[in-house]
């Protein structure tokens, strides 16, 4: 495999409706952000893309990709469109890497959009379950919020976790996107109206949870020969990773934890795994980014992360399944404070703050979930932060985490059932 | 120029067939819970599928036992649009003796604050079968 680096990136502002914007524009419009921020750089190198959009239900049209292929100007160039749910972005973003790694091509353009405001909330909502099997789950009640909450109910039973731990995670994203003006839903909240936000799956609130977007966000990933001629700060892609579990959340199975480098079958005698408690799938992604990039210990070898916080307790899941802590202690690693950033004042006592920070952006919680986007949000934020230039795009360098070297981005479908994990590195 | 922003109807009924999953259908209509058996590695699942998720083999139908314990839960106060109307609605995961797997369903005859994790509950049938899953639901047993 040939080595692959980002080169650029862009994104629109995510908020609840852009109607004086279609998908085509939207994705314009983060294309020539990418495009403007990397001058010695020319759309004549791009060899190729790959489109990201989750529902062609939200779109109703099919083929919207191509339509963002002519509108870039990028016709008769090898296209494709990439789907794969929550973690459509994330998917993209992989399989950009994979045409510059396989040499197929020298330079890739990966984008993604979602317009979700184009049914009320409650069809949105029924239009993201029917994302679930169709014929046993979706009938039932079908309501992604519903699924999420009965996995951290029983991760509450299992371990322990707290309503007030998964506040946490929300008061933290929100106030570090008061920093990002890409954010559409930055605030500052305690606890105390975390919990007493209306209750919409017990025990998730509203602002447990992210909110429908539209947006869009492009990335240009390319090989060292190009990376190095056109990019004075190319950001290396040095680890992939994948996994998968099943549809029906029912169908999950009680076994054996996946170990990642840096555990021992000793940690977890007793767990059975993944439960509904646990992200199978995204466990695999992060053995597999983490034996690419050489990762042994994601704690030390990682200087943030932004993952897919649809869900405060998600993110609590999350940091179990990618190992920065053990499966059960999520929610004390947020409680300790590690996961916050270094310098921002959340209005809560945190010991050990800003050791790793994760999602420094505000994640989608706070920034928006415009599902084909989002993974590629993900990335650009990333590479920005690898390359020292969040005060450059954001106006202000609150979120700039100091000295990056490494981070990761996570993106995730339905209930873990597809999820990426991919590592940048400064170079 | 402000956009113009127009209303579009959609609206198409399916044609959907249960297939393979067929009997598990027609069995809610006579009171059984169907669940499947593999016939090679014995790994047995409350939903049930044609086909072994673990090792491949075909499994065969097995008559659930209706009583059960729930293995998690949510009461939902807001839903998807088809199911607005029936918020606050319960959501449970049940898990069977004797089974490997789980079986989503609707947890009624009870307030949602008093489900617990390990509640006994017994299956229910619909006695106007509308062929779909929500055909069956759970009450404290």
């Amino acid at each position: 495999m040939k080595p692959v680096y980002m080169i650029s990136g862009g994104i629109t502002k995510f908020a609840k409706a852009h109607p004086d914007k279609d998908f085509r524009m939207m994705v314009k419009e983060a294309y020539d952000y990418a495009l403007r921020d990397v001058p010695r750089f020319s759309k004549d190198m791009i060899a190729g893309a790959v489109g990201s959009y989750f529902s062609d239900h939200f779109t109703r049209q099919l083929k919207a990709a191509s339509m963002v292929q002519d509108y870039l100007g990028l016709c008769p160039k090898p296209s494709k469109r990439v789907e794969g749910g929550g973690a459509t972005g994330g998917l993209c973003f992989q399989s950009a890497w994979e045409a510059v790694a396989s040499g197929r091509m020298n330079c890739c353009l990966a984008f993604g959009f979602e317009t979700m405001s184009r049914v009320n909330t409650w069809k949105g909502n029924e239009f993201i379950a029917l994302a679930s099997d169709t014929n046993f789950d979706f009938p039932v009640g079908g309501f992604y919020s519903g699924y999420y909450a009965m996995m951290v109910q029983r991760h509450m039973y299992e371990f322990g976790t707290t309503v007030e731990q998964m506040a946490m995670v929300s008061v933290k994203n929100h106030a570090n996107a008061l920093s990002n003006p890409y954010a559409q839903k930055a605030k500052r909240l305690t606890v105390k109206q975390v919990r007493e936000s209306p209750m919409v799956a017990t025990p998730l609130t509203m602002e447990d949870i992210c909110t429908m977007s539209d947006g869009a966000a492009a990335c240009i990933l390319a090989s060292e020969d190009v990376a190095f001629k056109v990019c004075d700060r190319p950001v290396k892609i040095s680890g992939v990773g994948s996994g998968s579990d099943a549809m029906r959340m029912a169908d999950r199975p009680h076994g054996q934890v996946l170990l990642l480098p840096h555990e021992r079958e000793s940690d977890y005698t007793a767990l059975k795994y993944p439960g509904v408690h646990s992200f199978r799938g995204g466990r695999m992604a992060a053995k597999l980014a983490y034996e690419m990039a050489g990762i042994r210990n994601p704690m030390e070898d990682l200087s943030f992360i932004e993952l897919h916080d649809a869900y405060t307790s998600s993110e609590i899941q999350t940091y179990e399944d990618l190992g920065l802590c053990k499966y059960g202690d999520g929610g004390r690693f947020v409680e300790s404070g590690t996961p916050f950033m270094p310098g921002v004042d959340y209005g809560l006592e945190l010991p050990k703050q800003g050791r790793l920070p994760v999602n420094p952006s505000g994640g989608l919680l706070a920034c928006g979930h415009p599902v084909g986007a989002t993974g590629l949000m993900q990335a650009v934020f990333a590479f920005w932060q690898l390359q020292g230039t969040m005060g450059k795009h954001l106006g202000n360098d609150t979120l700039q985490v100091r000295d990056a070297k490494r981070g990761l981005i996570h993106s995730h479908a339905g209930t873990g059932t597809y999820i990426t994990v991919s590592i940048l590195e400064a170079v | 120029m402000e956009p113009l922003i127009i209303t579009d109807h959609y609206e198409i009924d399916y044609r959907h067939s249960y297939a393979q999953d067929s009997p598990f259908f027609v069995g809610l209509t006579e009171g059984k819970l169907m669940g499947s058996r593999c016939t090679a590695c014995g790994y047995t699942f409350a939903t049930p599928r044609a086909h072994c998720m673990q090792c491949g083999a075909p499994t065969a139908w097995l008559e659930l036992p209706l009583n059960g314990r729930v293995h998690t839960f949510t009461t939902c106060h807001y839903g998807g649009e088809a199911f607005l109307k029936e918020t606050p609605f319960t959501l449970v995961l049940v898990e069977f003796d004797g089974a490997n797997t789980l079986f989503l369903s609707r947890l009624k005859g009870i307030s949602g604050d008093a489900v617990r994790v390990g509640l006994p509950v017994r299956a229910h049938f619909t006695k106007t079968p509308s062929m779909k899953v929500t055909d069956v639901w759970f009450e404290p047993a």
